[in-house]
């Protein structure tokens, strides 16, 4: 073969493998969506959103872990992006150049990848020792722990696409800078900083580490903070590890109830950015 | 010129105040969140001392776990975190640049957005549910197709054959590495696809107007120009593969002990913390359990972070070359 045509058939192997590649990315995620719907439709039916976890063999639904699912995610959410929204906020604002902001990025960035069973130990550490028990409150705040990096990363990344000169001219109309942010930076930013609080509600929504010592879990209905609560992720480790029929039914429903949650999230997200940038317009 | 609004001084000192206090504000929440690293680090080493005083360092160098007669080593699981993690980057990273160069040289314009924006949501789905499916759909065929024709095949060569050995569970060490690859298969390609994204036009336009291929340009260009960040990209990726905890939990088959099989099952860090710490009675078991969190995070701080230092290197680097 002469060298044009080795570095051709090289050229159309690698291309042709990289292709390849891709489709095999995408044929995992088709896999676990058709295994999901598959398997978890069957089980969807009124009592899954009426009844509670029932007992090994009985019958019931999820209705005390979606319960707890959405309390937690939801005070996580309360707790974690005010704080993360501010802190973006002074990266993005008041100290864009210092060289403690810099610092605070960085750890901001280890955090958003540290694993969250480590979260989960740490608020084991502080809150549930300290309390003596398992409670909702301590599982929300790990939740909490866990949003609260991602808002802060895109709290700041938003803010940074604000014109510099809407800053100035609100600036030069006399206004301070706590102004300026409030009435000019946050209005442009509304929708880039909504897609970061969907994204850190679809990265809570899911995790299952850190619940699992902190909030634990209930078979009950449970509206109490302070006591241990049923929440989707732990109900469906519980159930699908188990030998019942009916509970890894219900792992299952769950699964892909809580799967078409996160999936519809990020996609809004998405939307919510592609009508921003001016590439994303149709 | 009369017509000056007057300033009001207490309406002035009002603003003044409010500047102060959200100022205040947003540098709190800011220095919050540096207090956070250090508080989980302290909080994790005041967990983790009672078994690290009581073992000493043969805590790292001892297989033994048993809860039984209260004896705990920690070589078992971080063994199997290591391991687990190399057979995920393995199989993730040839995938991911696969991805990646398909993504920024190959798709067209109207295809990139949809494959890419799948590829993010495989990054979105929960880790459970990679855990549920490993179990129940990739554990039986990997022990059915795969496994088998490994051990026939590899299991007599001399070397690489001990990894090889014993009956296809399906569980075991190396179904957790495959889940973790699929894991962390959209991290590296994004960031993969990213620093391809900074290559100058200019300089892959140079390779083609030479006459080199696609294929040459992406390596001989692309590649050497995106070499740190792409380091850095399989480093965030590791640093993944090595804390994921449902995943590994559901398909490792939670064994702590150090098998030369890849087909055996095993356990690691984050599995055996999720597997036992609601469970764990007596203080010395419950310790170990939180010094194995600390060595995860010594592990995943030191990798991430020296994945985000390269990645910093990148934007500075990209920063200053428009």
């Amino acid at each position: 073969m002469s060298r044009r045509a080795v570095r051709k058939f090289t050229n159309a192997l690698a291309l042709a493998l990289s292709g390849l590649a891709t489709a095999l990315g995408l044929a995992f995620l088709g896999a676990i969506l058709w295994t999901l719907i598959k398997n978890g439709l069957a089980g969807i039916s009124t009592t899954v959103f009426t009844a509670m976890t029932p007992p090994p063999g009985g019958s019931g639904g999820l209705l005390n872990a979606i319960y707890g699912s959405a309390a937690m995610t939801l005070i996580g959410i309360l707790i974690g992006a005010p704080i993360g929204m501010l802190a973006g906020t002074y990266l993005a604002e008041y100290g864009r150049t210092t060289r403690i902001s810099a610092v605070i990025r960085f750890v901001n960035d280890v955090l958003l990848s540290a694993p969250s069973i480590i979260v989960g130990l740490f608020i084991y550490e502080v809150l549930v020792v300290r309390m003596g028990h398992f409670s909702a409150i301590a599982g929300a705040v790990a939740l909490a722990v866990i949003a609260m990096p991602v808002t802060v990363r895109t709290t700041e990344d938003m803010l940074n696409l604000v014109p510099q000169g809407m800053k100035d001219a609100s600036t030069a109309m006399g206004a301070y800078p706590w102004r300026t942010i409030t009435n000019i930076i946050y209005p442009a930013a509304r929708s880039g900083i909504v897609t970061g609080l969907l994204l850190a509600v679809a990265r809570i929504s899911g995790e299952t580490a850190p619940l699992l010592f902190t909030a634990l879990n209930n078979q009950f209905w449970s509206t109490d903070l302070g006591a241990p609560m049923a929440n989707l992720p732990v109900v469906i480790f519980q159930f699908a590890l188990s030998p019942y029929k009916n509970w890894q039914q219900l792992a299952w429903s769950g699964a892909l109830l809580i799967t078409l949650a996160i999936l519809i999230l990020s996609i809004s997200a998405r939307l919510i950015v592609s009508t921003l940038t001016p590439g994303g317009k149709r | 010129m009369s017509s000056v609004a007057a300033i009001d001084p207490r309406h002035a000192a009002g603003q003044r105040l409010r500047e102060r206090i959200f100022r205040g504000a947003t540098l709190a929440a800011a220095l919050l969140v540096l207090t956070l690293l250090g508080g989980v680090a302290v909080s994790l080493t005041r967990g983790a001392w009672p078994a690290f005083s009581h073992f000493k360092l043969a805590f790292l160098t001892r297989e033994i776990w048993n809860p039984v007669t209260d004896q705990y080593g920690a070589l078992a699981p971080v063994y199997g975190t290591l391991v687990t993690s190399l057979i995920a980057m393995a199989v993730a990273i040839p995938i991911s640049f696969g991805i990646a160069v398909f993504l920024t040289e190959l798709a067209p314009v109207w295809l990139k957005r949809p494959v890419g924006i799948a590829i993010e949501l495989l990054a979105a789905v929960p880790s459970i549910i990679f855990g549920i499916w490993g179990l129940f759909v990739l554990a039986p065929i990997l022990q059915r197709h795969v496994q088998p024709w490994l051990i026939e095949w590899l299991g007599p060569l001399p070397g690489i054959g001990r990894l090889f050995q014993g009956p296809p569970f399906g569980i075991g060490v190396l179904t957790a590495g495959v889940v973790l690859a699929i894991m962390v298969i959209p991290f590296i390609s994004a960031v993969m696809r990213d620093v391809f994204e900074t290559v100058p036009d200019v300089l892959k336009e140079s390779g083609y107007g030479l006459g080199a291929t696609t294929w040459e340009v992406i390596w001989k260009v692309v590649v050497p120009h995106s070499r740190v960040g792409m380091v850095g990209g399989v480093m965030l990726g590791l640093g993944r593969a090595l804390g994921e905890t449902m995943a590994v939990t559901f398909v490792i088959g939670n064994a702590h002990r150090v098998s030369s099989s890849l087909l055996a099952p095993g356990t690691t860090i984050s599995a055996s913390i999720a597997n036992e710490f609601t469970e764990a009675v007596g203080d010395l078991y419950t310790s170990s359990l939180v010094a194995l969190g600390a060595l995860l995070f010594l592990i995943t701080f030191t990798v991430i972070a020296s994945a985000r230092f390269m990645l910093l290197r990148l934007d500075r680097r990209a920063l200053s070359s428009v």
